[in-house]
């Protein structure tokens, strides 16, 4: 039991050190994962600048500290909605059927990429924090709030990015992955509160919203970011969404069996 | 049929594996009851066309896909009950390339041997040790999409020797290489196989790969192995070398003709030539020779040659192997 759980350990480590490895070698895709935050920051930001004008809004006074919590969590709901896309690449050629033919722990591939996605996250919500600052932004919450928010986007990513690697080893193709991921992440986005106030939307988008883990995620964020967090919601959020990372990781490990069935 | 357990590397016994064929459609039988075995240290090799369930007799084998019914081991220990055994004992190259194009050579392979559980130090020193023997030395760090088709699969080859399996799977090691890079490859392989001690389960479509690589062989058609041997008791089954004589210009054929006699079956004459058939040609090239000596026949060229492993898939298979590679999807 102990060398399993050493193996799986740095097995991790080592699938994690070359997925990053692959990342920093193509700068344009670490410049578009850099670009991709500010541009719908500054897009919804100037868009929707008003909505805090609408009576009945309840986010505050600026729509820009309203509207930065809820572009973290888009990227990571995102970026992580997209994660299978380098399981469905190595299924591709036959790096995934080695894998699966020698002693790598399942439960490591998948802890792998969910860590690497967790990492594009940290650098993606680091840098919208530092571009809606630039623009003015300020947030009660200090260093306390930004490490809360960056735990909210960690756990929705670890939430996503092993559903999105059980979706590529039961699709196998990259079109049903992103499909899937655009059939998703679109309105899973617009039922919450990441760019419009739920209490200005119909009551179902609210019932909607309750039960959405990419809500869940928002809601912690933006709370922790206050200047007087709620603390036992935002820590309830937490609580909802690391249980789901724990069955989203179960099942993804799970869909490696079907893989092979198919195979 | 029964056989000691512990004589054969690779041991498969009845294996029959299908897929679902498609809505509304029957399944498809990719093996019916595949049987052979890999004795210790050798080169076995699977030939047939594609679709004839080579990869998929690999993928159970190499503990990917499990098999409908039957049974298989590797180095004795059981690829159903003992997976994860399996896996530390065998190297496996797949049909498609199994190096990442993103890392060097030097990063796939160091990676490989620390998923095999081997220590970052032993892997580097690993790596370095075949990174020489293939000649990839100067390309060790550089990223594996800037390799040629032939490179990457030495690398490949190399990925599946990191941690020193016991057992090496190498499904179509030279499908898609160009002949020079084919032929650098069939060198390597020889030269592998009497450096590591192992046992290596060469699947090909290629009959000139079997021949020259293979200690013995396996035809599969249809799922079924219709035939197995080494490439030499194959060709000698077909009893029939071909015998090829060239007469003096001065000598009547018909003095050859009587001279020879039934030494030679299925005698053909064009020209000066006859051609016939001999069990075994070495045997029967120095009988002949001394019939027409006797019967003072000059003769001006003989030559025997060898039935080729094409005549041996015709005879066993009932079509042509260039024809059902045709007909193979």
């Amino acid at each position: 039991m102990t060398i399993a759980l050493n193996s799986t350990v740095t097995h991790t480590g080592i699938l994690t050190a070359r997925a990053l490895r692959a990342f920093f070698r193509m700068p344009s895709y670490l410049i578009i994962n850099l670009i991709q935050p500010i541009i719908w920051l500054l897009l919804f930001g100037q868009l929707f600048k008003s909505v805090v004008d609408i009576p009945g809004f309840t986010g505050g006074q600026s729509y820009l500290v309203f509207l930065t919590p809820g572009i973290v969590m888009m990227m990571a709901l995102f970026g992580s909605s997209w994660a299978g896309t380098s399981y469905i690449q190595d299924m591709d050629r036959g790096v995934m059927d080695r894998f699966l033919t020698s002693p790598t722990s399942r439960t490591a591939l998948i802890l792998a990429t969910m860590i690497y996605q967790a990492v594009l996250t940290v650098i993606q919500t680091l840098v919208v924090l530092g571009v809606a600052w630039l623009a003015g932004a300020r947030f009660g919450g200090g260093a306390v709030g930004i490490l809360v928010l960056l735990l909210s986007a960690v756990l929705l990513t670890f939430v996503f990015a092993p559903f999105s690697n059980a979706i590529a080893l039961l699709a196998k193709q990259q079109t049903a992955l992103i499909a899937i991921s655009q059939v998703l992440s679109f309105p899973l986005m617009f039922l919450s509160s990441a760019i419009m106030d739920t209490s200005l939307s119909p009551a179902w988008v609210r019932d909607v919203a309750r039960y959405s883990p990419f809500q869940w995620a928002v809601d912690a964020g933006r709370g922790a970011l206050n200047s007087s967090p709620d603390w036992p919601t935002i820590w309830a959020d937490l609580g909802l969404l690391a249980g789901l990372t724990v069955v989203m990781t179960w099942l993804a490990t799970r869909a490696f069996r079907a893989y092979q069935r198919s195979v | 049929m029964a056989r000691p357990s512990s004589s054969f590397a690779i041991d498969a016994r009845d294996l029959v594996k299908t897929y679902p064929g498609g809505p509304g459609k029957p399944r498809i039988q990719a093996l019916d009851s595949l049987s052979f075995g890999a004795e210790s240290g050798t080169i076995f090799g699977l030939l047939g066309p594609n679709g004839a369930g080579k990869s998929t007799s690999v993928k159970i084998l190499s503990t990917l896909s499990r098999a409908d019914s039957g049974s298989a081991s590797i180095a004795g220990i059981d690829v159903i009950r003992h997976p994860d055994r399996v896996r530390k004992a065998i190297g496996f190259v797949a049909q498609k390339q199994v190096s990442d194009p993103m890392d060097t050579g030097r990063e796939n392979l160091v990676l490989a041997g620390q998923l095999q559980g081997m220590r970052a130090s032993a892997a580097k020193a690993r790596a370095i040790e075949l990174l020489d023997r293939f000649s990839l030395a100067d390309a060790a760090d550089r990223q594996v999409k800037t390799y040629s088709g032939g490179m990457a699969r030495k690398l490949d080859v190399a990925i599946g020797l990191m941690h020193r399996p016991q057992v090496l799977f190498l499904d179509e090691p030279t499908t898609g290489l160009d002949p020079e890079a084919r032929a650098e490859m069939w060198a390597e392989l020889e030269a592998m196989a009497s450096h590591e001690q192992m046992t290596v389960l060469l699947t090909t479509h290629y009959l000139d790969e079997a021949d020259r690589l293979a200690g013995r062989l396996a035809i599969v058609d249809h799922g079924r192995v219709v035939v197995e041997g080494t490439p030499e008791q194959l060709k000698d089954a077909l009893h029939g070398d071909a015998v090829i004589l060239e007469l003096a210009p001065e000598v009547a054929v018909s003095d050859g003709l009587r001279a020879i006699g039934d030494a030679l079956a299925e005698i053909v004459v064009e020209g000066r030539t006859i051609r016939g058939r001999a069990a075994v040609g070495a045997v029967a090239l120095p009988r002949v020779l001394a019939a027409l000596d006797d019967a003072g026949v000059g003769v001006a060229s003989a030559t025997v040659s060898r039935p080729s492993l094409d005549d041996v898939y015709l005879k066993h298979t009932g079509h042509s192997f260039v024809a059902s590679k045709e007909n193979a999807s």
